[in-house]
């Protein structure tokens, strides 16, 4: 058998599994207008006679989602660049400063990251409540740069262990401080691989749930999946309010993979930040 | 998410000092936020946990001491054997399928596709079968609970149209389907990951194997078998490590779609810890759950890490 008759099947093959992957959105997108009337007659399947968006709407005021989408975005927004910071200075000690004991101290970040937040979400819980910070933004966006730091320290000693040093020692003789080679050298030069943390730090911490589920009870705190979650969990949505809570799940998470895809599908794994 | 980066720079010997006694750990310093604030968010929670674990406590009063009486009753728990069980099948959905579901995707893409077809036809099939990654867990709960709903359901409504009507089913409510169910879409959420750092992996391997290996007349899977998989051995032990932590860890997806039900059918250690902590306020036990899930957890991942080790020695 030729090559080119063989080519096919196999682009074919995989165009049908990447279908099946996406099939999920396409049908949530086929759904968003049709009003409930439509839905319970035609079901799912049908293509919408008419452009609903009542329902949208509805649902929009009633979880108040301007207010869910504020509070993922500054609570992401801010893990991101705290985190980043948190992170270049850990890494700054370790993958240049090479203090003593740096194989230790990075092992204690790497467990660390390793633990489960199972293990730390109830002292967290009684702690913040000890400190008057439960059911605030505020002790999410604390943990949350903790944690992903953990994971940014990791990464970051690797690639600053191998910063060259010809270019410290240089700024060294013409007289900069250890501040001041961080900030003016260190930073500037590592920033391709600073905005590849920072953009995975945000979309994880948007996805989040676990930790913002315990800490974040009061409406006007809670982020897009805790609000989400929670409806769906309570099991009190009809399907065309389950069809509008997904689509407007979706739609971010569909923003930020276009804004961000060339450095998200690359991953985080070698190519993108060597 | 992983890394594979090389350690060499942070653990090899530091470059000769110009200045033999330049006060190095000054450096230190720099590392004082970080360690405060590691302490205050991560260290003391979870010594909190691990002695909360020996104790029983409500969470309000002092907890009083019981030894080993928790860990004890998990022994005899059969909701806790049940949970790890389901952890079990986890594994298989989130781990063992996706990654092998995901090597020979991302071998096909990149040396079959990319070669037939162009760069452009592999980034727009590695792009849908990313999506679901950067999806919340949450939402993607929400919008396959929708289609997995029994009535008017899209899945059920399409086993209706093509003729299976007796194939439908209350995917996410009965006892029996339900883990499965959940399994599927935890394959849905889980493929892109592998598959991108497979993918990733792959630009390493030096292009003249694989033309020796055509030389010789190795077919595709064969060259996938002999070079393909010893050439990305320690990507798969980072996916296969990240991935079975993922899926002990597993929480949002179980909470969204079927609260551990029906009658704890879909219960893992994770939500089981999360309903003992704050609906039953059994804060000892809980604690005692989540220590069992952290020691597997760390087990695991040194284990991961040897294996990851040795294979970037080896290649």
């Amino acid at each position: 058998m030729s090559t080119a008759l063989r080519r096919y099947p196999v682009l074919i093959a995989l165009c049908v599994a990447a279908l099946f992957m996406i099939v999920p959105f396409l049908i949530v997108a086929l759904n968003a207008f049709k009003s409930p009337a439509e839905y319970s007659q035609n079901g799912p399947l049908s293509f919408p006679e008419g452009f609903y968006v009542d329902g949208l709407k509805d649902f929009w005021e009633r979880v108040d989602y301007s207010q869910k989408l504020f509070n993922s975005l500054l609570i992401s927004g801010f893990v991101a660049i705290l985190a980043v910071v948190l992170s270049v200075l850990n890494a700054y000690a370790i993958g240049i400063g090479r203090i003593k004991g740096r194989t230790w101290v990075l092992a204690f970040f790497v467990l660390a990251n390793m633990l489960p937040q199972e293990a730390l979400v109830y002292p967290i819980y009684y702690l913040s409540k000890e400190a008057g910070l439960y059911d605030t933004r505020l002790s999410v966006i604390i943990v949350f740069t903790v944690i992903q730091a953990a994971f940014g320290t990791y990464l970051l000693s690797s690639v600053l262990g191998e910063f060259p040093r010809e270019i410290i020692e240089a700024a060294r003789i013409d007289g900069a401080n250890k501040w001041q080679i961080l900030w003016r050298i260190v930073v500037p030069v590592s920033r391709p691989t600073l905005g590849v943390l920072a953009v995975f730090f945000f979309i994880w911490t948007w996805n989040e749930f676990l930790l913002p589920l315990v800490m974040l009870i009061s409406n006007d705190n809670q982020t897009v999946s805790v609000a989400l979650g929670v409806l769906q969990g309570q099991r009190l949505m009809d399907a065309t309010m389950t069809n509008a809570a997904a689509l407007l799940g979706v739609l971010p998470a569909i923003v930020f993979f276009l804004l961000f895809q060339r450095t998200l599908t690359r991953g985080i794994a070698v190519g993108a930040v060597k | 998410m992983t890394v594979t980066v090389e350690k060499r720079g942070v653990t090899g010997k530091a470059a000769p000092a110009g200045h033999p006694r330049r006060p190095r750990d000054s450096y230190a310093l720099f590392l004082l936020p970080g360690v405060l604030a590691f302490l205050a968010v991560i260290i003391v929670p979870f010594l909190m946990n691990t002695y909360v674990g020996f104790t029983d406590w409500q969470g309000v009063g002092s907890p009083s001491w019981t030894g080993l009486a928790n860990y004890r009753e998990l022994m005899d728990d059969s909701e806790f054997w049940a949970s790890f069980r389901h952890s079990l099948f986890m594994v298989v959905a989130m781990a063992a399928v996706p990654t092998a579901v995901g090597l020979v995707l991302a071998a096909a893409l990149f040396d079959y596709i990319g070669k037939h077809f162009g760069s452009k036809v592999v980034a727009v099939l590695r792009a849908c079968f990313y999506l679901p990654q950067v999806l919340p867990i949450a939402v993607a709960g929400i919008v396959w609970s929708w289609i997995l709903a029994p009535d008017n359901g899209s899945l059920n409504e399409l086993l209706k149209a093509v003729g299976l009507s007796s194939w439908q089913q209350d995917w996410l409510g009965d006892p029996d389907i339900a883990l499965y169910s959940v399994m599927g879409v935890m394959v849905w959420v889980q493929l892109g990951f592998p598959l991108v750092v497979f993918m990733a992996g792959l630009q390493r391997v030096d292009p003249q194997l694989y033309e020796a290996a055509e030389l010789d007349g190795a077919g595709w899977w064969r060259r996938f078998w002999h070079v393909t998989l010893p050439q990305i051995r320690p990507e798969i032990y980072v996916v296969l490590t990240w991935c079975t932590i993922a899926a002990l860890k597993v929480f949002g997806a179980v909470y969204v779609l079927t609260k551990g039900g029906p009658g704890g059918a879909t219960n893992v250690p994770s939500y089981f810890s999360f309903t003992t902590f704050f609906e039953k306020t059994q804060v000892g036990y809980g604690a005692a759950i989540s220590t069992v899930l952290t020691v597997i957890i760390l087990a695991l991942s040194l284990i991961g890490l040897k294996l990851q080790t040795r294979a970037e020695d080896q290649a």
